[in-house]
């Protein structure tokens, strides 16, 4: 793969950073949250920015212009991660859920009037899809869901619990995966829906996770009734579209642009602050540290490149998509402990404290790191799908 | 975003993996332990008519005139088939100081040699004391009139043995001058005051300590500039740890190939060991080391082709090559378990390898405190 970029891929990238300079909102700055959707005001940034970028055709860059976005490569749409990534803007996990996820999903298995219902105002920022996948007895095997899908007349007829359902309180569709056949072997009964969170029956309560935010819901299902063009795809066919679709999801390719950054911000602290008679950037242990994580973050970042590289050639990552995904998710573990190891003492100093470091970046990070190597499927699953669809070993 | 290799340097690789595996099977390596060449003369002189000893050097002295990338599809295949021999120390070593520092007459006279097989070369550098520091180089060369007098002991001297011409840096200048004074010199090893002593290696590559004991030799046999070699050193240092990455690279890409054909085979429990999950791990942590190093790799070698400064580069591909091919090789060997560590066996030549090719232009920590200065640390 040779990387270098275009001139007009370089000017893009400036484009995107002089907006990004200009526009973000000097309030979200202030409130340097890590959740965007805790509270009303982080999420009204969040989708006030949402729609600005939207407004730019920016949120959909890579889709046809007929669903709203421009058209653009997925080279500009990496320059475009990259660029969102290193500049903390209030947009979150929602647009990569709903842009990058559950919409291409849509437009690859979805009815022509379903990509015209919802890829428009996604492309705009109106709406939102949250993930109904996980339950509390389908985690990391989450083809023994059992929430079920039963065909009745007109419509189905939806009935179960999901979890860990983020934003949940939020979104104005559920991404549903539910049991559509309960008598058919266990992937090949399994349909998917987009669900309208206000339909009656379903009600959310959240779940206040470890960082004490409340991102998480748990989703109850009581009967609650959708009408049959809401099933997307083929019936029972659902497990596919959703192996598809979690594909979309392990390739997030802008987030080394973060971690530079972080690091970055590490080495500045470094070069600034003495401990014990000597400047931390003097301590060979340091050192070693910071290089490794700018080498660990390197790696990553030509692992995300391929994803791109592919994708421009028209390929569909696999195997390779979760290479980044367990690979990313394991220096996010390392960055942040990395981190807290080198700010000594200041690292136990949350938001707002005197003598925190960073405002608090590192440690609330190193409080939601783990999370990362759990959602999306954990890194055991990923090695798993490495080992078995990457390498051809066996199963059995 | 272009692919990784041209059409042309497909046939290269390609070509270059069918002779490798014809003409150097692993036995070759073997024999190389109760062997005082080092290798064998007609895989020398065949690899010199496939023109593979030129393929960096400029086609007015008789080379293809090929880049770096063309070097690194060599090496990787070279390294895949444990190819031994001075190829490394002659072609990107010797050759690459030659192109890079050296008058049109050593030019003229040494490049040619090169390309036909004629000519071997090695480059001395490190010390008892000194591993790829160049301010702590103590070997010295002192002016006497038209001539210079070269006193010192280096060590880990590939092929001193063979060699036509050792190049030696040696310290001209002050040695509390920091970033300077260092100076290379062509060197006939054959000169009754060197005295050469083997040294037993872990893949019985042939390297040696060289001692210089008042060692007389020409102001022509310099290259470069008196005192001005730092610059050359430096380049040289990211152009070699690149060159032996691609090098490594084939070698645990082998292993890594080895090992997941094995875990397909092997059964125990009465189910290939490849159905279980501890062996699928260990499979998808090699994979991801060797796609790493693969891109981290060319991505240096690319810079190296076309001329650009490459040291965060080429210190990043080392580090993590260095300690990629570690862990890839010892899991390999995890993999195969007992039937890895018998001597018929190739994973242990691979072990090997990984080990001395880490050592080599430095091992990771070596690059680390490189990229944390390229940090701004």
């Amino acid at each position: 793969m040779d990387l270098k970029f275009t001139k007009e891929q370089i000017e893009f990238r400036k484009e995107v950073r002089d907006f990004l300079e200009k526009e973000i909102p000097p309030r979200w700055k202030e409130l340097g949250y890590i959740a965007w959707e805790e509270t009303d005001e982080s999420w009204a940034i969040t989708r006030g920015w949402n729609k600005k970028l939207g407004k730019k055709g920016w949120l959909a860059l890579t889709w046809p212009k007929e669903f709203g976005g421009l058209g653009r490569s997925h080279v500009d749409q990496l320059i475009l991660d990259e660029e969102l990534s290193a500049a903390n803007t209030p947009t979150g996990i929602e647009t990569n859920v709903t842009i990058a996820w559950v919409c291409p999903t849509i437009r690859l298995f979805g009815t022509e009037e379903q990509k015209q219902k919802y890829l428009p105002p996604a492309a705009r920022g109106e709406i939102n899809f949250c993930l109904g996948y996980s339950e509390p007895n389908a985690g990391s095997d989450l083809a023994s869901l059992q929430t079920a899908a039963i065909e009745d007349g007109d419509g189905f007829i939806i009935n179960g619990q999901k979890v860990w359902t983020s934003y949940a309180h939020r979104a104005e569709y559920c991404w549903l995966a539910a049991r559509s056949d309960p008598d058919a072997p266990k992937h090949k009964g399994i349909s998917m829906f987009v669900v309208d969170m206000k339909t009656p029956g379903i009600s959310v309560r959240p779940l206040i996770n470890a960082a004490g935010f409340h991102s998480f819901n748990e989703v109850f299902f009581d009967n609650v009734r959708i009408p049959k063009e809401n099933l997307v795809g083929e019936k029972n066919r659902g497990w596919y579209q959703l192996a598809v679709a979690l594909d979309f999801e392990r390739s997030n390719v802008g987030r080394p642009a973060e971690f530079k950054k972080v690091i970055a911000q590490l080495v500045t602290y470094c070069k600034e602050t003495k401990r014990n008679g000597r400047l931390l950037s003097d301590d060979p242990t340091i050192r070693k540290k910071l290089a490794k994580l700018a080498l660990d973050t390197e790696i990553l970042r030509l692992l995300c490149y391929r994803i791109t590289w592919m994708q421009t050639h028209g390929e569909k990552p696999n195997y390779e998509a979760s290479i980044t995904k367990v690979f990313s998710s394991e220096l996010i573990d390392r960055l942040y402990n990395t981190g807290m190891e080198i700010l000594g003492p200041h690292a136990q100093l949350d938001r707002g404290s005197k003598w925190a470091v960073f405002n608090g970046l590192i440690t609330r990070s190193f409080i939601v790191a783990p999370s990362m190597a759990m959602g999306g499927g954990t890194s055991e699953v990923q090695r798993n799908i490495i080992a078995l669809r990457g390498l051809g070993l066996p199963s059995k | 975003m272009d692919k990784e290799f041209t059409k042309e340097q497909n046939i290269l690789k390609a070509s270059a993996r069918d002779f490798l595996k014809k003409e150097c099977p692993t036995e070759i390596m073997r024999d190389m332990r109760h062997n005082e060449k080092g290798y064998p003369d007609s895989l020398w002189n065949q690899m010199a008519s496939l023109g593979w000893l030129g393929i960096v050097i400029p086609e007015q002295y008789d080379g293809l005139g090929g880049n770096f990338i063309d070097l690194a599809i060599l090496l990787e295949s070279m390294g895949e088939f444990c190819c031994p021999g001075p190829f490394f120390s002659t072609v990107v070593l010797g050759g690459q100081t030659i192109i890079k520092a050296g008058t049109e007459q050593q030019k003229m006279e040494i490049l040619p040699k090169i390309s036909s097989g004629e000519m071997i070369l090695t480059l001395a550098v490190n010390e008892y004391e000194s591993w790829w520091d160049f301010d702590s180089i103590a070997v010295s060369a002192k002016a006497e009139g038209k001539e210079f007098i070269l006193n010192g002991s280096k060590l880990f001297v590939e092929n001193a043995h063979i060699a036509d011409y050792i190049i030696c840096v040696a310290r001209t200048g002050d040695k509390n001058e920091l970033g300077k004074g260092l100076t290379l010199f062509l060197v006939d090893p054959q000169n009754p005051n060197i005295k050469s002593t083997k040294l037993e290696t872990l893949s019985w590559d042939k390297q040696y300590e060289v001692i210089f004991d008042n060692v007389c030799v020409s102001a022509d046999s310099i290259i470069g500039e008196v005192g001005e070699a730092n610059d050359i050193l430096n380049h040289l240092l990211d152009y070699a740890a690149v060159a032996k990455s691609a090098e490594m690279l084939g070698g645990i890409q082998k292993a890594f190939k080895m090992s997941v054909a094995y875990a397909k085979e092997r059964k125990q429990f009465d189910k290939p060991i490849g159905s279980f999950q501890a062996i699928q791990h260990h499979c998808a942590n090699m994979l991801i080391d060797v796609d790493g190093a693969r891109f981290i790799i060319y991505q240096a070698a690319r810079k190296l082709a076309a001329g650009e400064p490459a040291g965060m580069e080429s210190a990043m591909a080392k580090a993590w090559v260095s300690d990629a091919s570690y862990r890839v090789t010892r899991l390999g060997h995890q993999i195969h378990s007992a039937i890895s560590f018998t001597d018929e066996h190739d994973m242990h030549l691979y072990y090997r390898n990984a080990k001395t090719g880490e050592i080599a232009f430095g091992n990771s920590d070596y690059h680390l405190e490189r990229i944390a200065q390229h940090l701004g640390m």
